[in-house]
C-alpha cells in the first residue's frame, strides 16, 4: 500500500519535472538492510564487515576499488603511478595529491593534515586500531602543502595501496577526532557514532546495534549527487527476513549478505519484487589438511607441531585421492548456488593473480581409489582402507553453520566410497575463530586431520596472503598457537619465491609468482583443498538503479549514483 | 512493616553482589572470544593490541573489581553529573561494551523505549484479555466458554512465539501485506497518520507475546476463582440474598486476584528483560535482541550489566510481590 504511494509520487514527480535529469535529493528515502547491524560509524575501532560498509556512506579514503579490482581515485585527484612520478622509483614512498576545494560535510575544508592525523590516529600503539596493518611499514607521513601528502615506507613497497585505499581506511577529520586518540579512542561515543565525512551522506541520527538513519550531504562534491534526500540501514533479524524485506515485500531496497537457500531464494524471487546481485572477490571455503599430528596420542604441547608429521596425510597420494573423491559443484549447487562458484585455487581473483587450475573440478573416484591402493592403504573388512594396522581414519572440524555441516555430510560420504573413515566435529564459530591460546579448539591449535573454514585478502594484492603459509608463520605452542600457516605447510622452496614476490615489483612478475605460490599449495602438494569461491551475495529492488557492487570495495561504497528508476 | 522492607532489602545486598560475581565467573569460563568476529584478514599483532585496548590483558579479578566500581560509583556518579550538571566523574571510565565501544547504560536507555512499548503493551494486553476469560471460565466451568478458553490457552502456552511470529509475518506480512514485517525504531508518533503507523507495525509482535502472556495469567486466574467459588463464605453471601454480580465480582474476585497479582508482579522483571525470541523475529531491537547480541559477540561487559540490572528487577519485584500480599490480604503480618 505504502510502496504504491510512494510509486504514484514519485510517477507524479516525473511527470511533473520531466526536464530535471538528476539532482540532489529528489528520490525520497534509500531503505538498506544489514540483518548484521552495525555497531560503530568507526572503521578504525572495528573490522567488521557491516561497519566499515556502513561507514562508507560517510568516511570516504584517498582512493577506492572498482568493480574489476582496479584503484580509482575518491579525495585524491588522481591515482599515483610511477609514470605520473606519484610512486618514487625505489618503491619506499608514494605521493597522493587530493582533489581542490574538497569539502567536509560541515563545511570545513580538507587538507593534507587530516590524512595525516588519520594515520596518526590508527598508529596510535594504545588505540586498538582494528586496521593498522594497512598501516604496517609506515615510516613517516610528510604534508608539504595542504593538497600533498608523502607516505614514506621502511621498505620498498610493490603495492603501495593499502593506507587510505579501500573503505577500510578512510579519512578521518583531524578537528573531530583530535581528542580522541590512544587510549581515549573509544570514549569518544558522540564521534564514533557521527563521524563528519565527504561522502554523499550525513548521520542524522545513529542507534548502535539497530539502525542508522542519514541525510544527503549538503555539501557533497557533486552537485547533482545523491539522488536520494535520506538513507536509513536497519539491523536486525536474519538474512532471509533481510531477502524477503527486499524481493517479496518490497519494503527496503536493497540487502545486505543475502545467503539463503538456493530453493527458498529462488521462491522469494519469484514475488518479482526484486533481483539478487553476486560479485566474486578472494573469499575461498577450503578444507585444509593437516601435515603435522594432530591426535592426543601426542603429548600436549608437541600435537600439530612439525616435531610429529602426519600419519596419513604426510603421502601426497592420500591428499589427493581425497580431493578426487570430492564433487565441488554437486557441494556448490547444495550450499551457495549463485553466491559460489567450484575453485581449485586458493587465488581465486583478481585475473591478474588467478592461476588456470581447474584439475580438481571433475570427481574422480576410481582414480582416487587407484591412488591409496597404489599408496598402500588396502581396504580392509569393514571398507576401511588399512596399512601396517593403521585405519584410514580422519578427524574433520568446521565451524557450527548448516552449510559448512551439510558439506561435512557429502564429503564424508564420498571419503567413506573411496575407503576412508571420517570423524566429523563442529565447533561453536567463536570459539573455532576466537584465537583463545588456551583452548584446544581453536582453528590454529588444529588438533585435528581435516579443518574447513573460509578466509580472504584484503584488497587486490595477495602478497601477504600468500606469505602466511611460510614455515616461520607455523603456530605453536612456542608463539602462544599464533600464526597463520595453519595447515603448518612446509617447503623452502616456497619460502624462498615469497620472499622473490616481495621484491618484484612488475605487474606481469608479480602475478606469475604469485600464481606459482598458488599452485605450490594447492595442485602441487595438494595440502589445501579449495572447494567454492564464496561471492558476495546481495538483493536489490528492482525500482532501484546505480548499484554496481563489487567484491573489492564496500557494497555502500557508490550509494552516491544509486537512485530511483521511475 | 517498615522493618521487614529494610531487613529484606540489607538481606538483597549480599545476595546481588554474590550473584555478580557467578554471572562474571560464568562469563570467564564460557567459552569464546569478544575478538572472536574480527575478520581473519587482521593479523593476531593487531587482533592481540585490539585485545588490550579493550581491557582483557588484565586478571580476571581485577576487570571484575573495576566493573563492580563502575557500576555502583561511576555510573551513579555520571548520572549525578548529568542531572545537575556537575562534574564529579569527569575522566573517569564508565561501563564501555566491547561491541560498540560505547558506554553499555547508553545503550541500554536507548533500547529501553522499544522495549517497553511493544513488550509492556503486550503484557498489559495479555492481562487484561486473562483476567476476564479466567473468570468466566471459572464461574461457567465446563461450558463451551471454558472449554474454548481452555483450548486457547493450550495453544498459547504451547506454541512457541519464533512459530506464531513467524507465521504471523508470512500470513499478515507477505501474504496479505496488512502488516510490515519489520520494526522501525526510528519511527515517531507526531499525528494520528503516524500513530496509526506505530499501531500497524505493533500489531503483531504484540498479539504474539499477549497471547502468550494471557495464555499463563488467565490459567492462574481461573484456577484461583475455583477454589474461592467453592468456600464457605461463598455460601454465606448467597444464602443473605446477595446478587450473584456482587458474589462474584466483590467477594469472590477480591480474594482470588491474591495469588494473581503475585503472579503478575513477579512476571514484570520480564518485560524489562524484553522478548529475546520476539524481538528477534519482528527485529524490534529492543533489551532482548541487544542481550542476545552481546552474548553472541561475547561482549562481557554488556552481558554483565544487563544480566544484573535484571537479577536487580526480580529481587525487588519479589520484594514488591511480598509487600502486596499483605497489603491485599489483611491477614498476612510480617512483624
Amino acid at each position: 500500500m505504502r510502496m504504491k504511494r510512494l510509486m504514484l509520487g514519485a510517477a507524479a514527480l516525473s511527470v511533473m519535472a520531466p526536464a530535471a535529469m538528476a539532482e540532489r535529493g529528489t528520490d525520497g528515502q534509500l531503505n538498506i538492510i544489514y540483518w548484521q547491524a552495525p555497531s560503530t560509524l568507526n572503521p578504525y575501532l572495528s573490522a567488521g564487515t557491516k561497519d566499515t560498509e556502513s561507514a562508507s556512506m560517510v568516511l570516504e579514503p584517498l582512493a577506492g576499488f572498482d568493480t574489476a579490482g582496479n584503484v580509482i581515485p575518491k579525495l585524491a585527484a588522481e591515482v599515483p603511478s610511477r609514470e605520473n612520478g606519484g610512486i618514487a622509483e625505489d618503491l619506499k614512498s608514494i605521493t597522493w595529491k587530493l582533489k581542490p576545494d574538497l569539502k567536509w560535510s560541515d563545511g570545513s575544508p580538507v587538507t593534507s593534515a587530516d590524512v595525516k592525523f588519520t594515520a596518526d590516529y590508527c598508529m596510535n600503539p594504545d588505540g586498538g586500531c582494528a586496521q593498522l596493518a594497512r598501516y604496517e611499514g609506515v615510516e613517516k607521513i610528510e604534508t608539504p602543502d595542504d593538497l600533498t601528502i608523502t607516505i614514506h615506507f621502511k621498505e620498498p613497497r610493490p603495492n603501495p595501496f593499502t593506507a587510505f585505499t579501500g573503505s577500510q581506511s578512510p579519512v578521518l577529520q583531524k578537528a573531530q577526532f583530535e581528542a580522541c586518540t590512544g587510549a581515549a579512542a573509544s570514549t569518544c561515543t558522540e564521534q564514533n557514532f557521527g563521524p563528519i565525512g565527504t561522502g554523499p551522506w550525513v548521520v542524522k541520527e545513529f542507534r548502535t546495534n539497530d539502525v542508522v538513519t542519514f541525510e544527503a550531504n549538503p555539501n557533497y562534491r557533486d552537485p547533482a549527487k545523491p539522488a536520494f534526500a535520506t538513507a536509513m540501514i536497519k539491523g536486525g533479524g536474519d538474512a532471509a527476513a533481510a531477502a524477503r524485506s527486499v524481493l517479496e515485500t518490497g519494503e527496503f531496497d536493497y540487502a545486505w549478505n543475502t545467503q539463503v537457500a538456493p530453493d527458498v531464494l529462488a521462491q522469494m524471487k519469484s514475488a518479482g519484487k526484486g533481483e539478487t546481485l553476486a560479485a566474486f572477490g578472494t573469499l575461498v571455503e577450503r578444507l585444509e589438511l593437516n601435515m603435522t599430528d594432530g591426535s592426543s596420542d601426542q603429548p600436549e604441547g608437541e600435537r600439530s607441531t612439525a616435531k610429529h608429521p602426519n600419519p596419513i596425510l604426510s603421502d601426497e597420494r592420500v591428499r589427493r585421492a581425497l580431493s578426487m573423491a570430492i564433487d565441488r559443484g554437486m557441494l556448490n549447487e547444495i550450499g551457495y548456488g549463485e553466491a559460489g562458484k567450484p575453485t581449485c585455487n586458493l587465488v581465486p581473483a583478481p585475473e591478474a593473480f588467478a592461476s588456470d587450475n581447474t584439475g580438481c573440478l571433475a570427481q574422480d573416484v576410481e582414480g582416487a581409489k587407484a591412488l591409496l591402493d597404489e599408496a598402500g592403504w588396502v581396504v580392509g573388512g569393514d571398507g576401511i582402507r588399512e596399512k601396517d594396522g593403521r585405519r584410514l581414519k580422519l578427524v574433520y572440524q568446521s565451524p557450527i553453520n548448516p552449510i559448512r555441516q551439510d558439506f561435512q555430510a557429502l564429503i564424508k560420504q564420498w571419503w567413506q566410497d573411496i575407503g576412508v573413515e571420517t570423524e566429523l566435529k563442529t565447533i561453536d564459530a567463536s570459539v573455532f575463530f576466537g584465537g583463545d591460546a588456551g583452548s584446544p579448539d581453536t582453528f590454529q591449535h588444529f588438533y585435528a586431520d581435516v579443518e574447513m573454514y573460509a578466509n580472504n585478502f584484503d584488497g587486490t594484492d595477495p602478497e601477504p596472503y600468500l606469505a602466511q603459509r611460510v614455515c616461520a608463520k607455523m603456530p605453536s605452542p612456542e608463539t602462544q598457537w599464533q600464526g597463520e600457516n595453519i595447515n603448518r605447510f612446509c617447503d623452502p622452496e616456497y619460502d624462498k619465491l615469497v620472499a622473490e614476490l616481495g621484491k618484484t615489483a612488475e605487474q606481469p612478475a608479480r602475478g606469475d609468482i604469485a600464481k606459482r605460490l598458488n599452485d605450490m599449495l594447492t595442485k602441487d602438494s595438494m595440502s589445501i583443498l579449495p572447494l567454492i569461491a564464496r561471492g558476495r551475495f546481495s538483493a536489490k529492488s528492482v525500482t532501484l538503479g546505480g548499484v554496481d557492487m563489487g567484491a573489492w570495495d564496500s557494497e555502500l561504497a557508490n550509494t552516491a549514483d544509486w537512485f530511483r528508476i521511475k | 512493616m517498615l522493618n521487614f522492607v529494610l531487613r529484606r532489602i540489607l538481606l538483597a545486598i549480599p545476595t546481588l553482589i554474590f550473584i555478580s560475581l557467578v554471572i562474571f565467573l560464568l562469563l570467564e569460563a564460557s567459552p569464546g572470544d569478544p575478538l572472536g568476529d574480527v575478520p581473519l584478514t587482521v593479523p593476531p599483532e593487531v587482533r592481540e593490541k585490539m585485545r588490550e585496548a579493550l581491557g582483557l590483558g588484565q586478571e580476571w579479578y581485577i576487570r571484575y573489581f573495576l566493573w563492580l566500581k563502575q557500576f555502583f560509583w561511576v555510573e551513579p556518579l555520571h548520572w549525578f553529573d548529568q542531572i545537575f550538571g556537575t562534574s564529579f566523574s569527569q575522566g573517569m571510565q564508565r561501563i564501555i561494551s566491547f561491541q560498540t565501544r560505547s558506554p553499555a547504560f547508553d545503550v541500554i536507555a536507548q533500547r529501553l523505549p522499544q522495549t517497553l512499548t511493544v513488550v509492556g503493551m503486550s503484557y498489559v494486553i495479555g492481562v487484561m484479555i486473562a483476567l476476564p476469560i479466567g473468570i468466566i471460565s471459572a464461574y461457567r466451568q465446563y461450558s463451551w466458554f471454558d472449554q474454548i478458553g481452555t483450548f486457547i490457552s493450550m495453544v498459547g502456552f504451547s506454541l512457541p512465539t519464533f512459530f506464531t511470529g513467524v507465521v504471523l509475518i508470512i500470513v499478515f506480512g507477505i501474504k496479505l501485506q496488512w502488516f510490515p514485517s519489520i520494526y522501525d525504531t526510528t519511527h515517531r508518533v507526531t499525528d494520528w497518520d503516524s500513530f496509526v503507523v506505530q499501531v500497524r507495525q505493533m500489531v503483531m509482535p504484540v498479539t504474539v507475546l499477549a497471547l502468550y502472556n494471557a495464555a499463563q495469567i488467565s490459567r492462574f486466574m481461573r484456577a484461583s476463582m475455583l477454589d474461592n467459588l467453592r468456600q464457605d463464605y461463598v455460601r454465606t453471601a448467597r444464602a443473605k440474598g446477595l446478587s450473584e454480580k456482587v458474589v462474584v465480582l466483590k467477594h469472590v474476585l477480591r480474594n482470588s486476584l491474591i495469588p494473581v497479582v503475585t503472579v503478575i508482579a513477579l512476571g514484570l522483571p520480564t518485560v524489562f528483560g524484553g522478548a529475546i525470541i520476539t524481538e528477534q523475529v519482528f527485529k524490534v531491537n529492543g533489551l532482548g535482541q541487544l542481550l542476545i547480541l552481546a552474548i553472541n559477540s561475547n561482549d562481557i561487559p554488556m552481558v554483565m550489566t544487563l544480566t544484573f540490572i535484571f537479577a536487580i528487577l526480580i529481587v525487588t519485584f519479589t520484594l514488591i510481590a511480598d509487600l502486596l500480599y499483605g497489603f491485599l490480604d489483611p491477614r498476612i503480618r510480617y512483624d
